[in-house]
């Protein structure tokens, strides 16, 4: 256990050394590394911050429903009964027909049409919040609220909430399509950094395999080398997201307070970070992996 | 230890590097390999480590047949052989210490052990006060010396060394000599390819002509 653990030791201590020995090098592929992560990570930051604000800023969906006009006010009495009691509905509020006429008469020009008119036009409405916003909870509580007796119509108001569910959908497949791509790009730069160090170890390797090295012990340093880069890489990606957040803070904040909402940009979280780093170091072992099986070979 | 059973390698287009060699080399036996230059000799010794496999005939190591090896199983054959090439082939990124721990480090030694034996076959070698030297600061007789503390500190059962003594002033190559032969005397199995068998002693000579066995 102990040897086992001194000569992953020794591959670990071997890899560091060669990054540090060529440090041009090194610095070139984890900027290139650090920046191509740092997309899809800083687009992760930005949808996981612009849900936040949808869910935090948008105002609630909402169902408007309009009694019937010859409905009286028994009937609509029990329509209000029946939404309170309803599971799926948080809150329920009534607009009498009266208030809405009181309303309107107040609004500019509209008076003296209204008083032409023989009674009252306007219904009884209901301003009804759902329990679940989500379309498509929403949309089945429009179409029960429809069968109610007395009720003419339910109008909904979550088009909004469709188009920005769809406007995030296409910023996640974005970020996605994005960490895709660019995980490519970091496998093939570890690919081309690991065949530079293959290269340049040659006499090394040669020398190794005629004193009785296995394949896994000239491997092994190769694989921790790509483990590091992409480690590093990530560790840069995350600090470029980390100052970019900084520095929109600021202007962020001046701009939603315009809008009166209370939004806070907040860095990667966590879980995202950790992500990051796993992901970035899985890429970097594979990226050496896929070289070494090319450039290593098989005598 | 090591046994030749008609064995031949042939180098395309049809070069007959050695042809039908056979000869018997027993445990603790010092032996030389001899000839004109291009008979033979540094084949005859890749062909014990493997490093290249006979086109025909066999081969045989502590009782391996090293040309039907598997290639996983190599590493295993070659920890028992000490290899002291015509080049050296020192490491000129490290230094003398780290050059020698390099077979400890492939083998898997716990460290404190090795560290040990790395200093041990230094000062087998007289290069104890130079581990901290790297191989271009160490005189060529130095640098001979040091591969051969790398080729014994795995303390193999066959020494395999290719002109250890060449390029050396004659008081460097008897030194060299010397060690080779107190490890025969400790049961080692040495073979040496060299043009000069007089420092080591009268012992047994293999001599090649074209290939094939005198």
């Amino acid at each position: 256990m102990n040897a086992w653990l001194a000569q992953h030791w020794q591959a670990l201590a071997l890899a560091l050394r060669r990054l540090v020995a060529t440090p041009v090098n090194t610095l070139l592929s984890l900027l290139a590394i650090g920046i191509a992560l740092a997309l899809p990570a800083g687009g992760q930051m930005l949808l996981v911050n612009a849900l936040q604000l949808a869910r935090d800023g948008a105002p609630t969906p909402r169902i408007s429903l309009y009694a019937d006009l010859a409905a009286d006010r028994r009937a609509v009495q029990q329509i209000e009964a029946r939404l309170k009691n309803h599971p799926a509905i948080k809150s329920a509020q009534l607009i009498p027909r009266e208030a809405t006429l009181a309303r309107m008469k107040s609004g500019e020009g509209l008076g003296d049409v209204i008083d032409a008119l023989p009674g009252n036009p306007f219904p009884d409405a209901f301003v009804v919040t759902p329990a679940d916003d989500s379309p498509a909870a929403m949309d089945a509580l429009a179409d029960e609220l429809r069968k109610l007796p007395k009720v003419e119509h339910v109008q909904l108001d979550s088009d909004w909430a469709r188009r920005l569910h769809a406007l995030l959908q296409v910023g996640r497949t974005g970020v996605v399509l994005l960490a895709l791509l660019l995980g490519v790009g970091l496998v093939a730069i570890t690919f081309n950094t690991i065949r530079l160090q293959v290269m340049a170890s040659r006499a090394e390797i040669e020398l190794s395999r005629l004193l009785g090295a296995t394949d896994a012990f000239v491997r092994r340093p190769f694989h921790y080398f790509g483990v590091l880069l992409g480690l590093a890489g990530g560790g840069l990606a995350w600090l470029i997201v980390a100052a970019a957040t900084l520095w929109l803070k600021q202007p962020i904040g001046e701009l939603v307070k315009l809008y009166n909402l209370d939004f806070a940009l907040s860095p990667l979280a966590l879980v995202d970070s950790l992500a990051l780093l796993g992901a970035a170091g899985a890429l970097g072992w594979l990226g050496a992996g896929l070289s070494l099986r090319q450039h290593l070979g098989d005598h | 230890m090591i046994r030749f059973d008609h064995a031949s390698k042939r180098y395309p287009p049809g070069i007959d590097a050695l042809a039908d060699v056979s000869f018997t080399v027993g445990k603790g036996e010092l032996v030389t390999v001899g000839g004109h230059s291009g008979a033979g000799k540094s084949t005859l010794l890749k062909l014990i480590a493997g490093i290249e496999r006979p086109t025909s005939g066999a081969v045989l190591v502590n009782g391996q047949n090293v040309g039907s090896l598997k290639r996983k199983a190599m590493p295993y054959l070659r920890r028992n052989l000490g290899l002291v090439f015509q080049d050296q082939k020192l490491l000129f990124d490290r230094n003398a210490f780290d050059n020698v721990m390099l077979p400890l480090a492939i083998t898997g030694f716990p460290p404190a052990e090795a560290k040990r034996r790395v200093q041990a076959a230094l000062d087998k070698v007289g290069l104890l006060d130079r581990q901290k030297a790297m191989p271009v600061m160490l005189s060529g007789g130095e640098q001979q010396r040091l591969a051969l503390a790398r080729a014994v500190v795995g303390r193999p059962n066959i020494l395999l060394a290719d002109e250890p003594t060449a390029h050396l002033d004659a008081e460097t190559a008897a030194d060299v000599a010397r060690t080779f032969l107190e490890f025969r005397d400790v049961g080692v199995t040495v073979l040496i390819a060299t043009y000069d068998d007089s420092l080591f002693g009268a012992p047994r000579r293999l001599t090649l002509h074209h290939g094939r066995l005198q």
